[in-house]
């Protein structure tokens, strides 16, 4: 088990050094960040400054260099917000951002895990097919139109809810709601299915053989089968999640780091861009390797070997 | 004429034609499939003759025509079906334009994004080794990025236009053919008439092109026609993130981002573009969802 957890711990490593290969290559895409900085001064200053920033070094240099700042969280100064640091103005927003996922993830799993498991015991019935057709809707609605038309419902035509913002809880509401039409469906999604792949089987028969009522048989036998593959695909698809929220923030002018993200590329603000992207993609990495070291505890099958 | 006079490479094909018509019959079959079908194919088809078609031109102001509602409304206009936005443009119009782009930049960024992920999911599976551990590592580095956050940072970077939009969409989407083409080599590698190919003295990349490569084509049309629905709602996020392909043209996601400025004036100008977008990747999810049931020989 513990060569499992190294060779886990080594894929990690590569992996956030390549995250960091990928952060860096966004600057470069740019072409010259010195003419991104000051785009009007005269040639000896931009040579002043290149030879501050570094960028005469050779590129592996030069991404040994940020790979050492980044993960010491240090991705330079903004070039707006009066230059303060980009991963203390990434961190600042970051308990708004993962509040707003967290909410709507639980709202969503409170949706998804009743109306799924449903769906699944009564699967080909109406309710599963209303599900079902529900599930199609809800993933085949942009995010950001969405949350237009709860504004257009809740803010404008009946004036019940704020329009933008996260300083009361009012406010709160309609960001966390459009995330989670977002991500009920997939929860949903995975909920049924991996709940159907559970429920042919022979324990559960035998559950069923034994006299055990059907809702004893499906919430102590088959539940318990189906959280499995119901965390691991969840975790796979948390980077999709935290893309809704960037955009979810965005719609709602929710002060998060997707906000600052999307704001600071409209504004060509590459540092603070590099260190949004990275982090996140930082807890994307994490999520993902919680849910592997989970998975080798709550599968006995490995836990064996 | 008996079966037994056709040519052997007839023969051959008998089987599969049959499985050709039942994958039909059972897609056709299915109401909510037919009916993704046939709005897929109004789309395709407005989009198509887009500049024949539209009752104005799409980029067309009209002061005093600004805000006009739909016609159903009160002070619509029975010009413009779907009214007019904040500089008098035909909304109607614009939807129509609005799917060229979407459509486009749909297609284009998944036929990109199959062949790389197809070809590198060939040899991940086939070659394996070393080759194997690179590509899947740059498959794990790919997923850690929330997929509309990456596209969306270098599309800033190397400047929005539409071919930006559409490269880098493509570029990185792949990850999903290459896992599921390695995982349907690493299965068919073992199987008996792979072995017989190698056996009879085929070189790799024949017997990678001839029996492998048409083994994974279900899964492909499955994944692709799927992925042309999030690319769709791909661009219309990066269009309404304001770095779209370019203000020129008419964009669904663009069309929303304005109209949300005016949402409390204008309800109709965030709303229809919003439901083309979601009629659009509706019908490609429906028919995605009849192809996988019908392509799947278990089901």
């Amino acid at each position: 088990m513990s060569a499992f957890l190294v060779r886990r711990l080594v894929r990690l490593a590569v992996v956030i050094t390549g995250v960091s290969l990928v952060t860096f290559a966004i600057l470069q895409a740019s072409g010259d960040p010195v003419s991104l900085i000051m785009p009007e001064a005269p040639e000896a200053d931009r040579a002043v400054l290149r030879r501050t920033l570094g960028l005469h070094d050779p590129l592996p240099v030069q991404f040994a260099r940020f790979v050492g700042n980044a993960v010491t969280g240090n991705f330079g100064k903004s070039f707006f917000h009066h230059g303060q640091s980009a991963s203390a103005l990434v961190l600042e927003r970051m308990p708004t951002t993962l509040m707003l996922t967290v909410f709507s993830m639980g709202v969503a799993l409170a949706i998804a895990l009743p109306v799924g498991i449903y769906s699944a015991v009564r699967r080909g019935r109406a309710v599963d097919q209303l599900a079902t057709g529900t599930v199609f809707l809800g993933q085949s609605m942009p995010v950001f139109w969405t949350g237009i038309m709860l504004i257009l419902l809740f803010s404008v035509q009946w004036r019940l809810l704020p329009v933008s913002g996260w300083e009361s809880w009012a406010a709160v509401i309609l960001p966390t709601a459009t995330l989670s039409t977002f991500t009920a469906p997939l929860l949903l999604r995975i909920v049924r299915s991996s709940m159907l792949d559970v429920i042919g089987l022979d324990y559960v028969r035998t559950a069923r053989a034994k006299g055990l009522s059907e809702w004893l048989v499906i919430g102590r036998h088959a539940l318990k089968n189906a959280a499995l593959p119901l965390v691991t695909v969840t975790g796979l698809q948390f980077g999709l999640l935290l893309g809704g929220a960037v955009i979810t923030e965005t719609v709602f002018a929710v002060p998060g780091v997707g906000r600052l993200i999307v704001g600071a590329i409209r504004q060509l603000d590459f540092p603070v861009v590099q260190a949004g992207v990275f982090m996140l993609a930082m807890i994307v990495v994490s999520v993902n390797f919680l849910v592997d070291v989970l998975y080798l505890y709550l599968n006995p099958q490995i836990r064996v070997r | 004429m008996a079966v037994g006079s056709l040519p052997l490479a007839y023969a051959d094909d008998v089987p599969r034609m049959a499985a050709g018509s039942r994958a039909w019959r059972k897609f056709i079959r299915n109401p909510a499939a037919l009916t993704g079908a046939l709005i897929l194919l109004v789309v395709v088809g407005a989009a198509l003759t887009a500049p024949w078609i539209t009752p104005h031109d799409p980029a067309k102001q009209s002061l005093i025509r600004r805000f006009t509602p739909p016609v159903w409304a009160p002070g619509g206009n029975a010009g413009y079906l779907l009214g007019t936005d904040q500089v008098g443009r035909d909304i109607l119009s614009r939807i129509i334009h609005g799917a060229r782009i979407s459509l486009l930049v749909g297609v284009l960024a998944v036929v990109i994004s199959v062949l790389v992920g197809v070809t590198l999911g060939l040899i991940s599976g086939f070659v394996g080794g070393r080759a194997d551990t690179v590509i899947m590592t740059v498959v794990d580095i790919t997923w850690s990025f929330p997929q509309i956050l990456l596209a969306l940072a270098f599309v800033a970077a190397l400047g929005p236009s539409l071919v930006t939009v559409i490269l880098v969409l493509g570029f990185t989407g792949w990850e999903r053919y290459a896992r599921v083409v390695r995982a349907e080599v690493l299965a068919l590698r073992e199987k008996d008439f792979i072995e017989a190919a190698r056996a009879m003295g085929i070189g790799s990349a024949r017997i990678l092109a001839r029996h492998v490569l048409p083994n994974t084509f279900s899964s492909i049309v499955v994944l692709s026609t799927l992925q042309v629905a999030q690319a769709i709602l791909q661009e219309a996020a990066l269009s309404f993130l304001g770095v779209g392909s370019g203000r020129t043209y008419p964009t669904w996601g663009q069309m929303i981002a304005l109209g949300r400025d005016f949402v409390s004036v204008a309800w109709w100008l965030p709303t229809f573009p919003g439901l083309a977008i979601l009629a659009t990747v509706l019908a490609i999810n429906l028919v995605g969802d009849r192809l996988r049931d019908a392509l799947d020989p278990r089901v």
